[in-house]
C-alpha cells in the first residue's frame, strides 16, 4: 500500500518537497504495476500498434478499428485475477463491468463480451470448484443484466493456479466513426464524476493487484452493480448523441487518482478538484480514500457550463448521479482539495507517469531438461482412455458455461458460443469473428513458441468462420517481475507474439498485462492470452448438417509436438517434450489457403485442430453432427509417427475441411496448386468414430456415448 | 398503425424489438419511457425483455409500478394488444394483468439456450396466423422462467383457453410445461421465450417462420402495414 523508498525519494526529488499523505496514497495508487506498467511498458513498445484500419486517438482505453461505411468496432481485454481468487463472485462480474465502461469511454455501444478463465484442478480441488463456479455465475449475472451478449471464451483447469484464479474478460464495441469521442478539453471545462457513488469497496485495489496473493483482503474487492452500469451505458450514449462530451474516461484501478491524473497527463491540462464535491456512499470518508476508492460503475467527463444542464437532464431521467467535481486548468497540475485545504497539488506528469523499470532477466533453469520426454506407460485400450479424454474438464463441452450467458442478446450473434469462434453481424453487412486463446501448458515448456501458438491458434478459430484476422488484443499474465526467470519468460513471451504480428502485419489494438499472480504455493504458469477480431466482408461460414459419405480433409502437418499436450499432461500425467512451434511460412499459406476455399462456397464445415490434437477434433465433428467417421491415420500428411502421436500430437496450421464427396476434385486443384499440405482422411458415416492404422483399429467409439459424455462431465462435476 | 415498446430502466430487448417490428415487418414503432404516459392513438404495446430494475425483489415487481402501468391497464381494459416478452411478461404478470407467477428455474440458473413451443391457442392477437399445436423454434434467455400456477387456477386457465404457449419438453420446470398465457379476454398475451430472436434467418439457425408469424398475426389484428 506505499511507494518504494527509492520510489518516495524519486518524488520528493521531483516535487522539491516532501509529499503529502494524500499525496502519497494518489501517487502509490498511480505508481502500482496495475496502473503504471512500469515493469513491462519499455518492452511493450515492440508490438506493432499501427496498421491500415486503426484509428489512434489521445487518451483512449480501447482499441479502435475502421470497419468500413462510416462504421467502427472498439476493443479491449482486462483481468481481475486477484479479486476474482478472493471473492469470485465479486471479481468475475466487476471484471465484465470495467471492461464494459473501457469501451463506452470511446462513445461505442459494447456488444459483445468474452471471457477465458483459469482455475486449478476441478477434479480434485473443491476450493477450485467453488472459485470456478462462482466466477461463471458473477460474469452470467453481470453481462446478462446489461443485455451485452456473452458470444465466447475458453476455461482451462491447471494446477499452477490452485487457490488462485485468473479471470480475462474481452469486450467489442460497435458504433458510428462520427460518434467516436474525440478528447479535447479547454481551460475552465468542468469535470463531471458520473454514475454510482464512491465508497470504501476497493481500496487500494490496484496495489493489491501488484502483489503476490498472501491474504485475503476482500476490502479490496470492487462490490458489482450492472444495473448501474446500464443506466449509466444509455446516459453516456444518450450524451454522445447529444453532443455532451468533450472528454471521457472510465474509472477503474486507482480510482480518481489514476482517471484524474491520466486523462489530465492525455490532454496537457491541468485539473483542480474538490473532493467535497463527490458523491460518496458514507458520510465520513477521508480524501485519501475518495480519492483510491476503486468503487465500480462511475465515469469522468469533461464537458462545459453549456453542455452541463442537458447533461444533468439525462442523468436525471436515467435517475443517474452525477457530480460536478472541479474544472479544467491550463497549468498541468492535478490540484486536489477539501473545500479550501489543498490535500494534494502535483504535476499530472509526475504522477502519471512513473519510474519505468528495465528488471533484468534469466533463462529459468527448469527449461534445461523440459525437452527430454521420459517413457510412457503403455496404453492397453486407447477407446476407453479417449472416453476419459473426452470427459476431462479440458476437453469436455463448455455448454455448461455459456448456456448461463446471453449470447442471443443484441440479436448480432450469427454462430453461436461452442464452435471455433463466434461471430456478429454488424450494421454495415459485414460480420466481426472473435475468439481468445491462451494455452499455458505450452507456454510453460517454451514461453516464446507457446505464445505465438496461441496467437495462431486463435486466428486459425476466426478464420474456420471464414474471417480475416483485423487485430489483436493481447494480456500478458505472468508471476513476480522481480524474479528474473519469471521475467526472462514475459519478454520470450512477448518477443515472439511481435514477430508473429508483424509477419502476419496484424496490430495489436488493446492489451493487458498482469503480474504478481502468484500465491504462496508458486507463481502461474506463464499465460499470455490472445484476442483476434477477424472481418467478413460477404458471409460467415456456417456448418452445414454433416451427412453419410461426407469427406474429411486434413489441411496442415502433425507432428512430433507433444509437450505440453492433454495426452501428456492428463493422462500420462508427464510435463514436458517438445511443444508445438508454428512455422510462419506454413501457417500463411495454410490460412490464406482456408480463407480462400471457404470463400468458393463449397465446404460443409471447417474446424481448427488444437487441445486434444486430431483425435478430440474429430470427435467434436463427429459429436456435434451425430455421425461416425472412419479416419485412416497413415493418410495424416507429416513425418511418420506412432498412431499415439498422429491422435494426439497438438502441432497447430491444422484446419479440418469437410466437404460434399462431388466438391473433393475441387479442393484438391486448389490445394496442389498453392502448395498447401494435406491430405483426405476419412469418411463420415455409421455410429461410431473410428481411427485406425494400417487397418488395425486404434480407437473405437460410438458417437451417442461419447457425445454423453462430452457434454455431461462438466455440469456433473460441477453440481456432484 | 403503431406499436408501443415501454422502456423500463434495465429494459435490454427494447432495441432488438424495435428492429425486428420496424425493419422486419415495416411496422411503425416508438420508444415509450416508463415514466411518461401513453398516447392514445397506440394500435399495440409490448414490453420487451430485460432486467427491469436489476431483478431487484424480484423480476418485474418493481416495474409493475411504473406510471406507464396505469396506462397499460387502461388499454388492457379496451381490448388492445399487449404481449409481454420475457421480462416483460413478468411485469404483466406482477402488475396483475396475467395470472401465476414466475419462479427461478429448477436448475437454479440462468438459462440460454433453443428450445421449441408448441401453440396453445391461436386465436390471440399474436398467435392467430399460427396453426393450433404448431411448432416454433425459439430461444429462452433467463434466470426466473418457470411458470407457476396451482391446480386450481391451471384448471382454470385450461378452460378458459389462456395456455398460449407450451415447452415441446421440460425446459425449466413450468407448471404443465407452460411458456406463455394470456388473460381471459384473449387480448393481453405473455410469453417468455424471444421471438424477437427468432424472426430472421440470419440468426435463427433452425427456421425463422414459425416466429416471424407471431409478428404476422399482430399485422393481421391491427390492420394493414403502416
Amino acid at each position: 500500500m506505499s511507494l518504494e523508498p527509492q520510489e518516495l525519494d524519486d518524488l520528493t526529488s521531483k516535487i522539491g518537497r516532501k509529499p503529502t499523505p494524500t499525496e502519497l496514497q494518489i501517487v502509490a495508487a498511480e505508481w502500482s504495476e496495475h496502473c503504471s506498467y512500469k515493469s513491462s511498458k519499455i518492452h511493450l513498445k515492440m508490438l506493432p500498434m499501427k496498421g491500415p484500419l486503426v484509428i489512434s486517438e489521445k487518451g483512449y482505453d480501447s482499441g479502435v478499428l475502421d470497419v468500413g461505411d462510416g462504421y467502427v468496432i472498439t476493443a479491449h481485454i482486462e483481468s481481475h485475477n486477484h479479486p476474482s481468487a478472493v471473492e469470485p463472485y465479486g471479481g468475475a462480474a466487476t471484471g465484465v463491468g470495467g471492461v464494459i465502461r473501457d469501451i463506452l469511454s470511446t462513445g461505442t455501444r459494447p456488444i459483445a463480451i468474452l471471457d477465458g478463465l483459469r482455475f486449478g484442478d476441478i477434479e480434485k480441488d473443491l476450493q477450485a470448484r467453488w472459485l470456478f463456479k462462482n466466477a461463471v455465475t458473477g460474469i452470467a449475472d453481470y453481462g446478462n443484466c446489461l443485455g451485452i451478449p456473452t458470444i465466447g471464451g475458453e476455461v482451462e483447469f491447471d494446477e499452477c493456479y490452485s487457490n488462485y484464479a485468473l479471470v480475462d474478460v474481452a469486450a467489442i464495441g460497435f458504433g458510428k466513426k462520427k460518434d467516436l469521442i474525440k478528447n479535447h478539453a479547454n481551460r475552465g471545462d468542468l469535470v463531471v464524476l458520473l454514475g454510482g457513488s464512491t465508497g470504501r469497496d476497493g481500496i487500494g485495489g490496484s496495489q493489491f493487484a501488484s502483489d503476490s496473493l498472501e491474504s485475503e483482503d476482500r476490502s479490496a474487492v470492487q462490490i458489482p452493480d450492472p444495473f448501474i452500469e446500464k443506466l449509466i451505458i444509455e446516459t453516456i450514449l444518450e450524451a454522445r448523441n447529444q453532443n455532451l462530451i468533450n472528454a471521457m474516461k472510465d474509472l477503474g484501478g486507482g480510482g480518481l487518482s489514476c482517471a484524474v491524473s491520466e486523462t489530465a497527463d492525455a490532454l496537457s491540462i491541468g485539473i483542480e478538484m474538490d473532493v467535497d464535491k463527490v458523491h460518496t456512499r458514507e458520510s465520513d470518508m477521508s480524501p485519501d480514500e475518495i480519492m483510491v476508492s476503486e468503487s465500480q460503475e462511475r465515469m469522468l467527463i469533461i464537458t462545459n457550463n453549456e453542455k452541463l444542464k442537458k447533461l444533468e437532464k439525462i442523468c436525471n431521467k436515467f435517475h443517474v448521479k452525477c457530480s460536478v467535481i472541479g474544472h479544467v486548468t491550463s497549468d498541468s497540475m492535478m490540484h486536489v482539495k477539501k473545500g479550501k485545504k489543498t490535500c494534494a497539488n502535483l504535476p499530472t506528469t509526475v504522477v502519471a507517469n512513473a519510474h519505468l523499470l528495465d528488471r533484468p532477466s534469466k533463462k529459468p533453469s527448469y527449461l534445461e531438461n523440459i525437452e527430454q520426454e521420459k517413457k510412457l506407460s503403455p496404453i492397453s485400450n486407447y477407446s476407453k482412455m479417449m472416453m476419459r479424454l473426452l470427459s476431462s474438464p479440458n476437453i469436455a463441452s463448455k455448454i455448461w458455461i455459456y448456456g448461463q450467458y446471453d449470447h442471443e442478446v443484441g440479436i448480432r450473434t450469427v454462430i453461436k458460443p461452442g464452435k471455433d469462434a463466434s461471430v456478429l453481424r454488424l450494421d454495415n453487412g459485414k460480420f466481426l469473428a472473435a475468439k481468445i486463446d491462451g494455452n499455458p501448458k505450452h507456454c510453460y515448456i517454451n514461453p516464446r513458441e507457446g505464445a505465438i501458438g496461441c496467437f495462431e491458434e486463435a486466428c486459425r478459430n476466426v478464420v474456420c468462420t471464414g474471417a480475416k484476422p483485423i487485430g489483436m488484443l493481447d494480456h500478458l499474465q505472468f508471476g513476480n517481475p522481480e524474479n528474473p526467470e519469471i521475467f526472462w519468460t514475459f519478454l520470450e513471451s512477448l518477443k515472439g507474439l511481435t514477430d508473429f504480428a508483424k509477419y502476419f502485419e496484424i496490430p495489436c489494438v488493446g492489451g493487458k498485462v498482469s503480474l504478481y499472480n502468484e500465491t504462496p504455493s508458486g507463481p502461474i504458469k506463464p499465460t499470455p492470452l490472445i484476442g483476434i477480431l477477424g472481418l467478413i466482408e460477404k458471409k460467415p461460414l456456417h456448418s452445414q448438417k454433416i451427412t453419410s459419405g461426407d469427406y474429411l480433409v486434413i489441411i496442415g502437418e502433425t507432428k512430433n509436438e507433444l509437450g505440453g499436450s492433454e495426452y501428456f499432461e492428463y493422462i500420462h500425467k508427464f510435463v514436458g517434450g517438445k511443444c508445438p512451434i508454428v512455422n510462419f511460412k506454413e501457417s500463411k499459406t495454410n490460412m490464406n489457403a482456408v480463407l480462400d476455399v471457404i470463400g468458393k462456397d463449397f465446404l460443409k464445415a471447417v474446424h481448427d485442430c488444437s487441445k486434444g490434437g486430431l483425435a478430440v477434433a474429430v470427435s467434436e465433428l463427429c459429436m456435434i453432427n451425430q455421425i461416425g467417421c472412419d479416419v485412416s491415420l497413415e493418410k495424416v500428411p507429416g513425418p511418420k509417427l506412432d498412431a499415439d502421436r498422429t491422435l494426439f500430437s497438438e502441432s497447430h496450421s491444422r484446419y479440418l475441411v469437410v466437404l460434399d464427396k462431388k466438391n473433393l476434385k475441387k479442393l484438391e486443384e486448389y490445394l496442389r496448386k498453392n502448395k498447401v499440405s494435406y491430405n483426405l482422411i476419412g469418411q463420415f458415416g455409421g455410429e461410431n468414430i473410428r481411427f485406425s492404422s494400417g487397418h488395425k483399429p486404434i480407437i473405437d467409439l460410438r458417437v451417442d456415448k461419447a457425445q454423453k459424455t462430452w457434454f455431461n462431465s462438466l455440469k456433473e462435476l460441477v453440481h456432484g | 398503425m403503431k406499436v408501443g415498446i415501454i422502456v423500463f430502466p434495465g429494459s435490454n430487448c427494447d432495441r432488438d424489438m424495435y428492429h425486428v417490428l420496424t425493419d422486419v415487418f415495416k411496422l411503425k414503432a416508438e420508444y415509450f419511457w416508463h415514466e411518461k404516459g401513453l398516447p392514445k392513438n397506440i394500435d399495440a404495446i409490448i414490453l420487451p425483455g430485460g432486467f427491469s430494475y436489476g431483478d431487484r425483489l424480484r423480476s418485474g415487481a418493481i416495474a409493475a409500478h411504473s406510471p406507464i402501468i396505469n396506462d397499460v391497464r387502461k388499454m388492457a381494459e379496451k381490448g388492445i394488444p399487449i404481449l409481454g416478452v420475457c421480462n416483460g411478461f413478468q411485469i404483466l404478470v406482477e402488475a396483475g394483468l396475467l395470472p401465476g407467477a414466475l419462479l427461478k428455474n429448477t436448475s437454479l440458473n440462468f438459462m440460454c439456450k433453443w428450445t421449441n413451443l408448441i401453440v396453445e391457442n391461436n386465436k390471440t392477437p399474436f398467435t392467430n396466423k399460427l396453426k393450433l399445436h404448431q411448432k416454433i423454434p425459439i430461444p429462452i434467455a433467463n434466470g426466473e422462467g418457470r411458470y407457476y400456477v396451482d391446480d386450481d387456477t391451471l384448471k382454470k386457465l385450461k378452460r378458459t383457453n389462456q395456455i398460449v404457449f407450451r415447452y415441446s419438453e421440460v425446459v425449466n420446470g413450468s407448471t404443465d410445461r407452460i411458456a406463455g398465457v394470456c388473460n381471459e379476454d384473449g387480448n393481453v398475451v405473455g410469453m417468455m421465450p424471444h421471438p424477437e430472436r427468432a424472426t430472421e434467418s440470419e440468426i435463427n439457425p433452425i427456421d425463422n417462420k414459425p416466429s416471424s408469424l407471431i409478428f404476422e398475426s399482430l399485422i393481421k389484428t391491427i390492420g394493414v402495414k403502416n
